[in-house]
């Protein structure tokens, strides 16, 4: 599936984590493959959006390395390892809500489009801005919503806008916090639809406490207990591990039927 | 499909011209306006104001820029005007004893530079962090250069602060800036420039960001900007037209002194630009006039303007957070609901009772000062119009008579207001 010299799209080395005498990640190893779709399992507390945190730049490790295409980003800022390629949605909602859908959406894509601090260019005069911006409003289903303020739209509208938000970029690597937590099931089917859709040919990975969204979605399973991988691998494999299901995947699977 | 896109893009570009009537227009009337201003108030005093206005405007906008634009309360922004300023007087020096060959029509690029150098180099530190951060290091950083201000002699010129002479410069176009009316010309002309610039700015990618920041600065910084480096941006803009404004100060006023820096200066535009709005690019302009006029022409009639400036403030903050704009910006939906007429008659009968009631609240305030400050055997005083004996309680008890009486008609008419607001906010089929 890939050739050995390419680098991992995100590889954690001995990645460590405490806040003050509480070590929430404790030495994580992870190797996430260029277009893989990788997702992140584990009971509350197991310390998922801290290591989302850390890969992300929001908090910085306190022992150990976070590569991105084979390069130390550890300790970078937010901003440094989004511009290297990789952009994050937030488990809790986290868009302008003072802004309209497009507008949102373009915020997303300035950067990326290389217009930087630019104090010279007139975003609304930009056509290569507005017509990617309405690319991405298409493939989110967003059009008719376009002019409308992102603070008055449905939860599920709302969440679909981060997704926009955060693949407008043009990330390759795309990591998403719980994209379907507090949905309907349709909501969640439309919304797993739309994940597949947006993140072809990137590399993914994700958050969720939905087991029937992660054996839809993901090529391989990790599962983080206590700041811990017990186990990463594909998803069938996962579901018949015996340390998975003893620690987590048991009752989990049961709140599934 | 991706052609057809691209061609109706094409064709619709062709159609659209270079610069959009319909954005193009409040420009061009407030062009004319500001070119006819002079011909309906011809006298000094008149010009005078109106100068003043104009470096209240861009001063104002500038200072929303940060406040409105990017989030940052600044409690010092009097620094980067009246440095500039201070600048500009002494380069306007230097055009006179060391003929220096500077137009004066160019010296508020310079101000605007120097305003832009301190932005840059005290946004270096200060714009680390927004919010309570950013406010008390404004603060401080405003007290230090106030106090430089009366300490740095050479610089500053003390308690007198720094004069010169515009008129020295070489002449342009057979101006040479000696009468108000040039000046006015001069001063209304950075007034558009800069207003434009402004404008401009707060649509450019570095404007948006602004806004991205000020909204939700941790999505901003997941989508690759820092937001201290957009923070610092937005701060040296907001302190280049600072600056300008400063150069506009100094060629109209010929002085200037500790007042330009100090903390007094730097808490009115705050108060100014939170009066007209914020959250409107139009606000500080409707703050900055109001300001000025009541600053001005209320100074005129009375000694405690200042007292009618912060109760309009509180009242502001307190019913009108969005400020006048906002005030005038809700009225927006029922116009545009063809509902607006439902407003006449209740606002009308309003009126009345609402005056009144202003009216005795500002005559009470005037006896009790009258009474308390008129000096030794001066008794008599003249409001609207009427003599009488400040120190008599008479006409306290008819003011305060009246203004209860004003109040309960108030309190009866409210009700129907509010009745037809809702029905004037009101689409049908909701």
């Amino acid at each position: 599936m890939m050739t050995q010299n390419a680098p991992n799209a995100i590889e954690l080395r001995r990645l460590e984590k405490s806040f003050g005498l509480a070590k929430i990640i404790q030495g994580v190893d992870l190797a996430v493959e260029k277009g893989e779709r990788h997702a992140i399992i584990g009971p509350n507390g197991a310390g998922k959006s801290t290591l989302f945190n850390l890969i992300t730049g929001k908090y910085e490790p306190t022992a150990g390395q976070v590569y991105l295409h084979g390069q130390d980003v550890s300790g970078l800022k937010p901003f440094q390892i989004n511009r290297m390629g990789l952009s994050r949605s937030f488990q809790i909602t986290n868009i302008f809500p003072k802004m309209t859908v497009f507008e949102n959406i373009r915020c997303g894509l300035l950067w990326s489009m290389g217009y930087k601090y630019s104090f010279w260019h007139l975003v609304n005069r930009q056509r290569g801005v507005s017509e990617r911006a309405e690319e991405i409003l298409e493939d989110i289903n967003m059009v008719s919503r376009r002019d409308e303020l992102a603070g008055v739209l449905t939860y599920a509208e709302q969440r679909a806008l981060e997704i926009g938000i955060t693949i407008a970029g043009g990330a390759d690597i795309i990591m998403l916090d719980e994209p379907t937590a507090g949905m309907s099931a349709s909501e969640t089917t439309y919304m797993v639809d739309l994940i597949r859709k947006v993140t072809q040919d990137k590399t993914l990975i994700v958050v969720e406490h939905d087991m029937g969204v992660v054996f839809d979605l993901a090529d391989r399973i990790s599962v983080l207990v206590y700041g811990e991988i017990i186990a990463t691998d594909t998803p069938q494999a996962v579901r018949e591990n015996q340390t998975v299901q003893e620690a987590y995947l048991g009752s989990a699977l049961e709140e599934l039927h | 499909m991706s052609e057809q896109n691209t061609s109706m893009a094409k064709s619709s570009a062709s159609a659209q011209p270079l610069v959009p009537i319909k954005s193009a227009l409040p420009w061009l009337a407030a062009i004319a306006f500001l070119l006819f201003l002079p011909v309906v108030f011809p006298s000094g005093a008149a010009l005078t104001i109106m100068n003043q206005m104009a470096m209240t405007i861009i001063f104002a906008l500038a200072y929303n820029m940060l406040l409105g634009q990017a989030g940052m309360l600044s409690f010092g922004h009097a620094v980067y005007m009246g440095l500039g300023g201070f600048f500009c007087m002494h380069l306007l020096n230097q055009v006179e004893y060391n003929e220096l060959y500077l137009p004066l029509p160019l010296l508020p690029v310079f101000g605007g530079l120097f305003g832009l150098f301190f932005a840059f180099l005290i946004g270096s530190f200060s714009t680390r962090r927004a919010g309570t951060v950013f406010a008390m290091i404004s603060l401080g950083v405003g007290e230090l250069i106030a106090a430089c201000s009366i300490i740095i002699v050479v610089f500053f010129g003390g308690e007198e602060g720094v004069s010169g002479d515009r008129t020295m410069g070489p002449e342009v176009f057979g101006f040479d800036f000696a009468s108000q009316q040039e000046v006015y010309y001069l001063t209304a002309i950075w007034l558009i420039l800069a207003a434009l610039g402004m404008y401009l700015f707060s649509r450019t990618p570095i404007g948006r960001i602004a806004n991205a920041v000020r909204d939700n600065e941790e999505r901003a910084e997941f989508l690759g900007y820092s937001q201290r480096n957009v923070r610092w941006i937005s701060f040296c803009a907001s302190g280049f037209f600072c600056g300008i404004a400063g150069a506009l100060f100094a060629i109209n006023f010929e002085i200037l002194t500790e007042e330009n820096l100090n903390l007094a200066t730097s808490g009115s535009i705050l108060l100014i630009t939170f009066l007209g709005g914020v959250g409107f690019f139009i606000g500080p302009v409707i703050g900055a006039v109001v300001f000025t006029l009541l600053q001005t022409v209320l100074s005129l009639y009375t000694e405690i303007w200042q007292l009618y400036l912060g109760i309009l403030f509180v009242l502001t903050v307190m019913f009108f957070p969005a400020g006048l704009t906002g005030l005038l910006a809700m009225h927006l939906r029922p116009w545009k609901l063809g509902k607006i007429g439902l407003l006449a008659n209740p606002y009308a009968k309003m009126l009345a009772p609402a005056l009144v009631l202003v009216g005795s609240g500002v005559a009470l305030m005037e006896i009790l000062f009258h009474a308390r400050h008129a000096s030794l055997g001066e008794e008599e005083m003249n409001l609207f119009g009427i003599t009488f004996n400040s120190q008599d309680w008479l006409p306290t008890i008819v003011v305060v008579a009246i203004g209860a009486g004003a109040f309960y008609l108030v309190r009866l008419l409210a009700p129907q207001v509010k009745e037809a607001w809702d029905m004037a906010n009101h689409a049908e089929g909701q």
